[in-house]
């Protein structure tokens, strides 16, 4: 009973971690087309939030409250920089990104090195029958939780949201409102960055922090992205939950990698049925 | 530039594919295309006659366009049926439809930049001859269409109007049994809608032809029956003559309340 | 992008390159021509890129998980005491096979060229990962054993005659020679292919590939044919590296070495199989000389360099100053006619 408890907690973990490193690149892509090869550097770039601010004594708790600011100011000054004059280039938005994120792996190494000295991961164990539970597991399916549900508001609730979803079926229709549509897509990119930025720094006392942090999760994040589809929260949510679980299965038989493996051979699996990703489902016919 | 005359065409290399004998050639049947609430076209009951020359008019948004891009593939219905030569063809792949005889001129200029105008029309004749026949048929309609001084020319440096005689040469060269055109005419002069007319009449001699056009005077040129379009349904199908007398196209065309004296 | 007929020029390039290589070894000392061959063997990685992007326009992120796999499967059925020669067909052959696998996926299930681009980075990385992880001595193909992130050794050089394995393996000279022959072999290949009808369809398709189907062809094979080329001859450079250095390890899958490829076709101009030739070579001789000083400036420099050429010289070199050199010269004609 005990054990099931456990595991569960155990499969949500992985879902929630899922989709959460993916829900900046999922605000990214369906709002806006772009993929952003240097999603995983953003994420990196939070988790070293986290670390340095431990180490300047705010704590991991001020990190991970800081990051999303950090890291958002610096996807800010990256749409302006590179990526606005790329709108519409897919593949160059993709060159671009990936040679960003090559120059942003590197810079944090001279900077920084290519080792960290981790932090601890904070709250303590809780016991359920036999199992010890890591109460921060716990505290990252609250994180991922939140950070959906507080999007999900923000664009359905905020007139902000309503521009911006605007603005992503009819850029046209939005600027003979008046509204600008490259502040949107900055806002936007900006959102998509913080967002990478609270990932991973929650997820930092989890995992050895380095500057190829980001390499780790890319690959997941962008299956579960493209396996998701336009619908930013049906689809990561949907991907998430059936990708996560077979991932955290799989390595709970055999090995972590081959949770990828599996990750993977199920994503190729689903896009040969649904091209467009689960979110086509989800649409109405035709 | 100048176009030859009707006896010449024999000259493309493929069979005439029937005079205008009567046979249906294209159908639908009730054919629907929704874009999420929109019916773009809704449950169309359409027949061509082989050998016809068929205009489709209609004002912006109607479903022309929509119509078109069901019959080559590019889009699929939602439902109905597409008969073309009594097979139905709905949701077929293009390229598979394309080999059938299908052949159409988009709207707006869909061609290869970096290719020169030569290699777009020896492409179009390829597939369906060798590379020594597709070469012939190359250098001959390059002649029949005026474009022997363009033919080294990358497409991407041609002016609109260039493009899409380009775009007509590649149906051309593909020989198709059912010609599509999609605002032929678009972007041109009087002049060039003057060869225009006489280089479709050359074409009607041996392939079926529908054409979507907005241009009136162009369309009282050539057509035989004109259908008109709108909302997504057939409104009228008749001669221009009688279409232009239809109230019912003045109050689509020009809105209601505006009866003429 | 390279015109559709050969030219003079073309045909004599390749006479000179011929007589170059064939003239090169009496010239520099042994350790040159053993750094050349590398490069060389580099160049034809780049080259394999471009027959699917330069031609065709698909970009793949990952064209190094084909090399990786051609260098692999090279080792594993060379230490199995099979002829190097066959391990280097069954190479390419597996290389062009995994290449072929995706394609499928990619182009018969008609997924974005997108969906292309990041899935061969993601099989990359997870390549990476996987091959990384079998450092355990438990991980072996017959006696290959695979040796996780430290790689394996010991690979058997290759050697020309049949009957042989590691007796009569080929020399640095002869192997210089091999690569050069293999590389101009598959560039003449390539611009022939190129000229075809094939080619020219490919051309098409890769510009517009809707235009292409409405006219009736089938594109789906044709692209699945040239991606799988493009593997098999990245499978082709990966075990002709294996050979090289008798050694290779994961570092193959990594995410510069992928970048690397790219940014030397990118580099270079896509299209015309010499700007991949040029690109590849002069990144290369860029990342040598900084990789003395550091792995990370490195990668800062191939990063950078592949923002600011996206973002300015979306071209490439080649095309930029064969443009410029043109120009040049029909403007001295102007000059000259007045």
């Amino acid at each position: 009973m005990e054990f099931l408890f456990v595991t569960l907690i155990g499969v949500a973990f992985a879902i929630a971690s899922l989709v959460l490193l993916s829900l900046g690149l999922a605000i990214i892509y369906g709002m806006m087309g772009v993929i952003n090869l240097a999603q995983g550097e953003l994420i990196m770039l939070g988790a070293y939030t986290v670390i340095l601010s431990s180490a300047h004594g705010l704590g991991v708790w001020g990190g991970i409250v800081l990051a999303p600011f950090v890291v958002g100011a610096i996807g800010l000054v990256i749409e302006r920089c590179i990526i606005r004059f790329l709108y519409g280039r897919l593949l160059d938005t993709m060159l671009a990104t990936w040679g960003l994120s090559l120059a942003i792996i590197a810079a944090v190494t001279l900077a920084l090195g290519p080792t960290t000295e981790g932090v601890a991961t904070p709250l303590g164990h809780v016991s359920i029958g036999d199992y010890a539970l890591s109460v921060y597991n716990l505290f990252v399916v609250a994180a991922a939780a939140v950070s959906v549900a507080f999007v999900w508001a923000l664009f359905n609730f905020t007139k902000f949201g309503l521009i911006a979803r605007g603005t992503m079926q009819n850029a046209d229709m939005v600027a003979a409102l008046g509204i600008h549509p490259p502040t949107i897509y900055m806002a936007t990119f900006a959102l998509g960055s913080a967002l990478a930025g609270l990932a991973g720094a929650v997820m930092a006392p989890l995992t050895g922090v380095v500057p190829s942090l980001g390499l780790a999760y890319i690959a997941k994040v962008f299956i579960t992205v493209t396996v998701g589809g336009a619908a930013i929260f049906g689809g990561t949510l949907g991907a998430g939950v059936f990708l996560g679980a077979i991932e955290s299965a799989v390595s709970f038989i055999s090995t972590p990698i081959y949770g990828q493996v599996a990750m993977l051979g199920c994503a190729l699996l689903v896009l040969r049925i649904a091209p467009q990703g689960i979110s086509a489902l989800w649409r109405r016919r035709g | 530039m100048t176009v030859a005359s009707p006896e010449s065409r024999r000259s493309y290399g493929g069979a005439r594919h029937g005079a205008a004998d009567g046979a249906v050639l294209l159908e639908t049947r009730r054919l629907t295309k929704d874009f999420g609430g929109v019916h773009a076209v809704a449950a169309v009951d359409f027949r061509l006659r082989r050998g016809e020359l068929r205009c489709l008019i209609g004002p912006n948004g109607a479903g022309k366009s929509t119509f078109f891009k069901m019959l080559t593939g590019q889009l699929r219905p939602t439902s109905g049926a597409i008969l073309f030569e009594g097979t139905d063809i709905a949701g077929e792949p293009q390229h598979r439809i394309a080999r059938r005889g299908i052949g159409i001129k988009n709207q707006v200029p869909s061609v290869w930049d970096g290719l020169s105008v030569y290699e777009h029309l020896w492409i179009a004749a390829y597939h369906r001859t060798g590379a020594r026949s597709a070469a012939v048929l190359t250098d001959s309609l390059l002649g029949e269409l005026g474009l022997e001084p363009i033919a080294r020319c990358s497409v991407g440096e041609l002016s609109h109007g260039e493009r899409q005689w380009v775009e007509i040469g590649m149906v051309i060269a593909q020989d198709p049994k059912l010609i599509l055109l999609d605002e032929p005419t678009a972007g041109m002069g009087s002049d060039e809608v003057e060869r225009t007319v006489s280089l479709l009449r050359a074409i009607n001699a041996r392939t079926t032809l529908v054409v979507v056009e907005h241009d009136m005077q162009f369309i009282e040129m050539i057509a035989g029956m004109v259908t008109v379009f709108h909302q997504g349904r057939i409104l009228v199908e008749d001669t221009m003559e009688n279409v232009l007398k239809n109230p019912l196209v003045k109050e689509v065309y020009l809105g209601p309340g505006r009866t003429e004296g | 992008m390279a015109s559709a007929r050969l030219s003079a020029l073309e045909l004599l390039l390749w006479g000179a390159a011929a007589v170059a290589v064939a003239v090169l070894p009496s010239v520099l000392s042994i350790f040159s021509v053993v750094q050349i061959t590398v490069f060389l063997i580099f160049c034809l990685l780049a080259v394999s890129l471009d027959l699917a992007w330069g031609l065709a326009g698909l970009l793949s992120f990952g064209q190094t998980a084909f090399f990786g796999i051609g260098g692999y499967v090279y080792a594993i059925i060379s230490m199995n005491n099979v002829t190097t020669l066959i391990a280097l067909v069954a190479a390419a052959g597996a290389a062009g096979v995994v290449a072929g696998a995706l394609g499928y996926v990619a182009f018969y299930g008609r997924l974005s060229a997108m969906f292309l681009a990041v899935m061969t980075l993601t099989v990359t990385l997870i390549l990476l990962q996987v091959m990384g992880s079998t450092a355990d001595p438990s991980y072996h193909i017959g006696v290959a054993i695979l040796g996780g992130y430290n790689g394996m050794t010991n690979i058997p050089s290759l050697a020309l005659d049949p009957p042989f394995v590691s007796a009569g393996a080929l020399g640095p000279i002869g192997f210089f020679w091999t690569v050069s022959g293999l590389l101009i072999g598959v560039v003449v290949l390539g611009r022939l292919l190129m000229i075809a009808p094939f080619g020219r369809v490919l051309v098409a398709i890769g510009e517009n590939e809707q235009r292409v189907e409405l006219l009736g062809y089938d594109v789906r094979w044709r692209k699945l044919a040239i991606f799988s080329l493009s593997g098999a001859v990245a499978g082709l450079a990966g075990a002709l590296f294996s050979s090289w250095g008798s050694f290779i390890n994961p570092e193959v899958f990594s995410l510069a070495q992928s970048a690397q490829v790219v940014i030397w076709v990118l580099v270079g101009g896509r299209g015309s199989l010499y700007g991949a030739i040029v690109g590849a070579l002069l990144v290369q001789a860029l990342t040598q000389y900084l990789g003395s000083i550091g792995t990370a400036y490195t990668t800062l420099a191939l990063g950078s360099i592949l923002v600011v050429f996206v973002l300015l010289l979306r071209r490439g070199l080649l095309p930029t100053v064969v443009r410029g050199v043109t120009a040049r010269i029909a403007a001295g004609d102007g000059v000259r006619q007045r």
